[in-house]
Formats: structure tokens, C-alpha cells, sequence
């Protein structure tokens, strides 16, 4: 994990010390890595029996962990627009 | 929204080759995606960095800026902690783990699932993509009941690309700046968040 974070800091540090340089298409390969990325979990899943015999109550708890992760946020973010920004 | 219908395709094609092809072994291990991953997480690195647009919007706004993605992590983490006391058939910080994409739905299920395995990963998956749409399709009823920082705080970690056009529209355009300072701070966390979380 120590390698994921050390390397997008080489990244940041690259692209900071580069930043006049216009990276070609810098975009267009992340989202290949990030289908490339998908494409492989997807294979993982449909190759794993477990995952694919319960797909309904994985979405069912997807569903229900997103609906209270964004009601915290809605509520913080409603609490720090209230106090800080609304006379703006 | 196209973006998100290759990642859907590219996700389901995978799902229909590994549930229908005997794949050799190369595909089913780690090894190859941990690989991919590196790649992608050195090339994320450098769009931050030569990412200048980012840097002098920073530097014209004022502490409040920071609130916002605050209000983010603390709320986000709030609503995990909460739903681990109701569901509680996994561990916390696996909830942890999953709230902790915000939204960064290809990232944050690859990390999840070398790390936690590919079940809670795909959770991960859904549950993010359901975020960033939910922050797509709501953003006008968000700002009517709960103010213009709403939409940025749900779209997490997509608000300086994605969501970014649907929250100037709604937010309105002095909010461009703070969604897109949030978006990069908070995207930016992500890799942190779920590896913590993955780690503890």
C-alpha cells in the first residue's frame, strides 16, 4: 500500500517539476488504466460464485451504505453552509 | 455520463468473460491489476501536479474553503459509523472503507478488492456509482432543501470533473471554485482513506 501512495507522490512531484510541459493525453491513459482496472474486477466477479449468487443483496447493501453516507454529508455540508456561507 | 456507461460496459464485459470463458490463471490473480494499479496511481499524481488551474484557484480563496471537503469526510464517516451500529454484520472499518471512495467508484473497488476481497470491492463499486449518480440526479432538490454546498459535498470526490457541470448549474457559478478545490482534496484522499481503512 506503501507503493500506491509513494508512487502518486513521485506523480504530484513529476508533474509539479513539469508542470510548463503539456502531457499528451495524459487523461485519455487514465482512463484506459481505469477500464483496464474495471474490465480485470469484473473478471474477478463473474469468475467468483459467491458474488454472483447474491447480487441482489450486494446491491441492496450498496444502496443502503450510499444512502447514509450521503445523508452525513448533506447534513455537514447543510450545517457549514448555514454557519459560514449563507449571508455570502 | 458517458464516462460512466464505458466503465459500466467495461465492468459487465469483464463479469460476462469471467462468469462464461475459462480464463487462464494470468487474469483471475492479483498481480496483473495490482500492476495496472501503480500505472494509474503514478499517472493520477502527475495530473495533480501539472495541474495548475487547481493551485491558483487555492490560492484566492479563504480558510472556509476547507470546510467543505471537511464536512465531507466528517459526514461521510458519520453516516458509516451509524449504518455499522444498524446493519453491524461487517466491521466498521469496512464500512469505513466503502464510504471512503466518496464517490471514486473505480479506485476506491480495485483498492478494496485486493485488499478486503472482491465482495465488499464490488460494494464498493456500486455504492460509489450510486453516489456520483445520486449527486447527477438530485443536485437541483439538494440546493432547495439543504443549500448549495449540498450537491458538492455528495458528489465527493467527482466534483471537479464529473458532477462539476451539474453543481455550477445548480450551486450557481461562485461555487465552481470550492467544487473544484473539494473534488481534488477530496479525491486526493481517497487512496489515503481507504488504505488506512484497509489497513486498521
Amino acid at each position: 500500500m506503501l507503493i500506491v501512495i509513494g508512487l502518486m507522490f513521485l506523480g504530484v512531484l513529476l508533474g509539479y517539476r513539469f508542470r510548463e510541459r503539456k502531457w499528451k493525453n495524459l487523461q485519455g491513459w487514465i482512463s484506459g488504466a481505469i477500464f483496464l482496472l474495471l474490465f480485470l474486477l469484473g473478471i474477478t466477479v463473474g469468475a467468483n460464485g459467491d458474488i454472483m449468487d447474491n447480487l441482489e443483496s450486494i446491491g441492496l447493501e450498496a444502496f443502503v451504505i450510499t444512502s447514509a453516507a450521503v445523508a452525513g454529508s448533506v447534513f455537514c455540508a447543510w450545517i457549514v453552509y448555514k454557519f459560514f456561507f449563507h449571508e455570502r | 455520463m458517458k464516462g460512466s456507461l464505458l466503465i459500466a460496459l467495461c465492468f459487465l464485459g469483464g463479469v460476462m468473460l469471467g462468469r462464461f470463458v475459462d480464463l487462464p490463471a494470468i487474469f483471475l490473480g492479483e498481480e496483473l491489476t495490482l500492476y495496472v494499479l501503480y500505472a494509474l496511481m503514478f499517472l493520477v499524481g502527475i495530473s495533480i501536479g501539472s495541474d495548475q488551474k487547481t493551485l491558483s484557484a487555492l490560492k484566492q480563496q479563504n480558510w472556509r474553503i476547507f470546510l467543505v471537503p471537511m464536512a465531507t469526510w466528517v459526514g461521510t464517516f458519520g453516516g458509516m459509523v451509524l449504518i455499522s451500529l444498524v446493519l453491524g454484520h461487517r466491521s466498521l472499518t469496512d464500512y469505513l472503507a466503502v464510504g471512503a471512495g466518496f464517490g471514486y467508484y473505480s479506485l476506491s473497488a480495485v483498492f478494496i478488492t485486493q485488499y478486503k476481497g472482491a465482495e465488499l470491492g464490488t460494494i464498493a463499486l456500486v455504492s460509489n456509482i450510486i453516489r456520483e449518480l445520486f449527486a447527477l440526479l438530485a443536485a437541483p432538490l439538494l440546493v432547495k432543501y439543504f443549500g448549495r454546498l449540498a450537491p458538492i459535498s455528495v458528489g465527493g470526490a467527482t466534483t471537479a470533473d464529473t458532477t462539476l457541470p451539474v453543481i455550477t448549474k445548480y450551486s450557481g457559478k461562485e461555487f465552481v471554485v470550492i467544487s473544484v478545490v473539494h473534488g481534488v482534496l477530496v479525491d486526493l484522499s481517497v487512496p489515503f482513506w481507504v488504505s488506512l481503512f484497509c489497513a486498521l
